[in-house]
């Protein structure tokens, strides 16, 4: 089965039409809609219609879609959660979650909504961590539901809990990020990295790029479609790896082809986290354009 | 002079007395000066120009130009009718020809462009005669063959002495080649200058030579600096831009044309400047140099002449400041006449020399025809411009356009009114896909091959519709308000009146 | 739709929205003023189209005045969903009705 990629995010504000009528545009591996932070209270209605049209339309068929509603405890969360799930969204992130609570709740909300309008696919969460108490919760909160695809960091609000200001270098985070990590690598899900605010800095946006990629995060949210290409690009595996991962896979064929029971390479036992790895770097390297798609 | 002639015959050389050369004329310092008019009204009477004649200027400041109108109200006043207006190009700032036009004086428009009111006005039928819509070097083709007779020539210049030698290069409205108004000053009957200052005989080197000029106005004002410059000259940040900025880059690096020594012209609008760009960066890359650029020149390209990356650049018309002054600054920065651009049936024009042309669409048919003269909705708002010409000749011409405009789609079944024949373009680059003509095989599978999203034109038409809806048919009269010259004068298309 | 309606909008005047205004009038069936960047080629599609959309939600007895800035089908019917849900005070749509 092709694990799918999820290296950039696009975070596009419900309320802007121009946005949410082109962000397919720009081929993100996934389309975040936000009804949240991004959107004035006066326009919670008009943006949830418009992504619910949005997220039917042929343009978003073939994208991986998500949408970041509003708190439950808001009058907002709910009417969020059945106009999405109506439309068929893919993934539901949640607003600042503290506690294993927020997300079992959430959870049966989106599990009533779905038996109740009889939709088959389950819809999948990512928790989004942006606060002191999130961080510390945030291994509980990774495993606590089937549903949870991955968890995010919000730094941000975060750098606000923790009573400090975002810098350049980022040490600030550095607890959050690895925390996040671990948590997302123990319940096997996928960790997301914050949003780069300034458009105009291309190399502080690459200097973290590397930073976090480096620290083995799966991807990153975005806030400008050009970032889109330079994060993809930076994602790009290197050819060392793309060569032994073609190594790797045809070990496996071969072994299989020959009915033998154990892969080996080079005198090593070849098992089956390490062929996911390659499978998996092989996806990356199509999705970069290095390799056509028959390879 | 004295009849000394009739001294010299073939049967008797008789000396001549030598105090016939010491007598000299009593030359009066004011005969320097005789071309110098007092007023614009002065000069129109020196020219002799008749109702029904045709007079002709320049577009080198585009719609920072002053000119054509101060000199348009002039020759009204005075009465003149029935004159055909040839400018090489007019635009938005030249709504108030529609007056001139309502009142008799003018009856007759060739021109590259028409924009605004006064091509709204004319598609609804304000002209009896329809226009004659030329391409830059179609305009030197009809000039030349004698169709375009240009009686008076009316040139605005920034810079300009007592003896008709002008450039656009120095002074306060800069606009940098005067590569159009060349071609007025060779073949108008009587060619009028008119100057923002005043310069110290003699002004040289001269672009308006004072053997082709007759008369030199001193006008407070030809162009507005602010204005002069065509729209963006910094890099965009719009994402869209920069999308098909990054394809097209992409496109030329694998053509099989990115290599030492090859040559290029775009156009401005943020994708074609981006494009340069990020063009620049893998020339810088793999150290390749080109060895000119041609067009249409911005201050982007003179940044790439500065560093090296491009030999020389070939000016037929300067887009922004940086160029005009680079003109007059670089000893490889060169201004070419119309002729030396464009002309299709010139002894010599650049465009044969061109590798890689980047044009824009208002609309691109199934069949690769362009539309870049009237938009979606029939209006006149365009121009034919260097595009028909450029296509032609370059080895690779490419179409760049998003692949709608808001609820516009740029693809359709059929343009409204072909400029460009698709046989002339080899490939389309939208932002959501891209079409190559299907005459070029080996260059679609090479860009295959690198990656990029190739398609077929039905499929960039379908996705079109698909987004905006199926268009409803835009409904003329019979009348034609517009006759669309290809390069050779023959006719390529019409544009009928709106309904 | 059987709620009093007011006068309510939606939607903004930039490039590829629509501002859509609901006013609730004395005559029966649904009246339709459109301005649209685009009506030469696609003014009597989107009439339809608000027309459509505001039939499905079973109203009557209003006038609905847009505004077009070469807005996509679904953008058009968003704006008109939304208004007149405004202008019925209504929060939770019949989803039956906005497909």
């Amino acid at each position: 089965m092709k694990q799918k990629l999820r290296r950039s995010m696009l975070f596009v504000p419900g309320s802007n039409t121009g946005m949410v009528c082109n962000a397919f545009i720009y081929k993100p591996d996934t389309v975040m809609f936000d009804l949240e932070d991004s959107v004035a209270l006066s326009e919670k209605d008009s943006a949830r219609m418009m992504v619910f049209h949005a997220l039917q339309h042929f343009t978003y068929k073939n994208i991986e879609t998500a949408v970041r509603v509003n708190p439950l405890n808001s009058p907002f969360g709910l009417l969020d959660l059945e106009a999405v799930i109506r439309a068929g969204v893919d993934i539901i992130r949640l607003p600042k979650t503290d506690t294993v609570d927020d997300v079992l709740e959430m959870e049966q909300e989106i599990a009533h909504i779905e038996n109740r309008i009889g939709r088959e696919k389950k819809t999948l969460l990512l928790a989004a961590i942006e606060s002191a108490l999130g961080v510390v919760n945030a291994v509980d909160i990774a495993r606590c539901s089937k549903r949870m695809m991955g968890i995010a960091l919000g730094a941000e609000d975060f750098v606000r809990d923790l009573h400090t200001q975002r810098t350049k270098e980022g040490l600030e985070l550095m607890a959050a990020r690895n925390q996040i990590l671990l948590a997302a690598r123990a319940a096997k899900i996928g960790a997301f990295d914050s949003v780069f605010s300034d458009v105009k800095d291309k190399e502080g946006f690459m200097h973290e790029v590397e930073y976090i990629k480096g620290l083995g995060f799966d991807g990153k949210s975005l806030i400008n479609p050009t970032q889109i290409p330079w994060l993809h690009k930076a994602f790009e595996p290197r050819q060392k790896d793309i060569n032994w991962a073609i190594e790797v896979l045809e070990a496996a064929k071969d072994a299989k082809e020959r009915g033998l029971g154990v892969i080996s390479l080079d005198g090593k036992m070849v098992d089956a986290p390490i062929i996911l790895r390659a499978e998996w770097i092989m996806n990356l390297a199509r999705a970069s354009g290095v390799l056509g798609e028959d390879q | 002079m004295k009849d000394i002639a009739k001294h010299f015959t073939k049967e008797a050389l008789t000396p001549i007395n030598a105090s016939f050369y010491s007598e000299k004329e009593n030359v009066k310092g004011e005969d320097r000066r005789a071309k110098i008019c007092e007023s614009i009204e002065e000069a129109i009477k020196r020219s002799e120009l008749k109702d029904g004649m045709t007079i002709s200027f320049h577009h080198a400041f585009r719609g920072g130009d002053l000119l054509i109108n101060n000199v348009m109200n002039v020759i009204a006043k005075m009465g003149f009718k029935n004159l055909t207006l040839a400018s090489s190009s007019l635009a938005s700032v030249h709504d108030p020809v529609i007056e001139h036009i309502k009142n008799g004086v003018v009856t007759q428009i060739y021109t590259s462009g028409l924009r605004s009111k006064l091509g709204e006005a004319i598609s609804k039928g304000l002209m009896e005669k329809p226009v004659q819509i030329h391409s830059h070097g179609g305009r030197v083709h009809l000039v030349q063959s004698g169709e375009l007779k240009i009686d008076v020539a009316f040139l605005g210049v920034p810079v300009c002495d007592a003896f008709g030698n002008a450039n656009g290069y120095s002074g306060r409205s800069k606009c940098g080649s005067l590569g159009y108004a060349m071609i007025d000053a060779q073949y108008a009957d009587y060619v009028i200058v008119l100057t923002e200052s005043l310069e110290e005989y003699p002004n040289v080197p001269a672009s308006l030579h004072q053997d082709q000029v007759d008369a030199v106005v001193v006008v407070d004002e030809v162009g507005d600096p602010s204005k002069i410059g065509a729209g963006e000259t910094r890099m965009t940040t719009n994402p869209k831009e920069l999308l098909l900025a990054s394809h097209t880059a992409k496109v030329i690096e694998y053509s099989g044309l990115f290599k030492d020594g090859f040559s290029i012209q775009t156009g401005t609008g943020g994708a074609s400047l981006a494009t340069t760009v990020f063009l620049s960066e893998k020339m810088e890359e793999k150290g390749i140099t080109a060895s000119f650029g041609l067009g249409g020149i911005t201050g982007t390209m003179v940044y790439m002449l500065k560093r090296g990356l491009i030999k020389t650049l070939l000016d037929v018309q300067s887009f922004d400041e940086f160029a005009a002054k680079s003109l007059g600054e670089n000893k490889n920065h060169i201004e070419i006449s119309a002729n030396e651009y464009a002309n299709p049936s010139s002894k010599g024009a650049s465009i044969k020399q061109l590798d890689i042309v980047v044009l824009s669409a208002l609309e691109v048919d199934l069949d690769f025809n362009v539309n870049v003269i009237t938009g979606s909705k029939g209006f006149l708002r365009g121009a034919s411009g260097g595009h028909s010409d450029t296509a032609a000749e370059a080895k690779l011409s490419i179409i760049v356009a998003p692949l709608t405009r808001g609820r516009l789609p740029t693809v359709t079944k059929r343009v409204n009114t072909i400029v460009t024949p698709g046989s002339t373009v080899d490939i389309v680059v939208t932002d959501q896909g891209i079409a190559v003509n299907p005459k070029n095989k080996e260059l679609k599978e090479r860009l295959k091959k690198a990656g990029l999203q190739i398609v077929e034109m039905q499929e960039l038409y379908e996705r079109a519709i698909a987004l905006c809806g199926e268009p409803a048919e835009i409904k003329y009269k019979d009348k034609v308000v517009a006759v669309i010259r290809y390069r050779d004068g023959s006719i390529i298309d019409v544009v009928r009146q709106l309904a | 739709m059987s709620k009093k309606l007011e006068t309510a909008h939606a939607g903004t005047l930039e490039s590829s929205d629509a501002f859509v205004r609901v006013i609730p009038i004395d005559a029966k069936g649904i009246e339709i003023e459109l301005e649209s960047s685009v009506e030469e080629i696609y003014g009597d599609a989107i009439r339809d189209l608000i027309l459509e959309t505001a039939k499905a939600m079973k109203v009557d007895g209003v006038k609905l005045i847009v505004q077009d800035k070469g807005a996509l089908d679904y953008v058009i019917k968003a704006r008109v969903q939304t208004a007149i849900l405004r202008a019925a005070s209504q929060t939770q749509p019949d989803w039956s009705e906005l497909s």
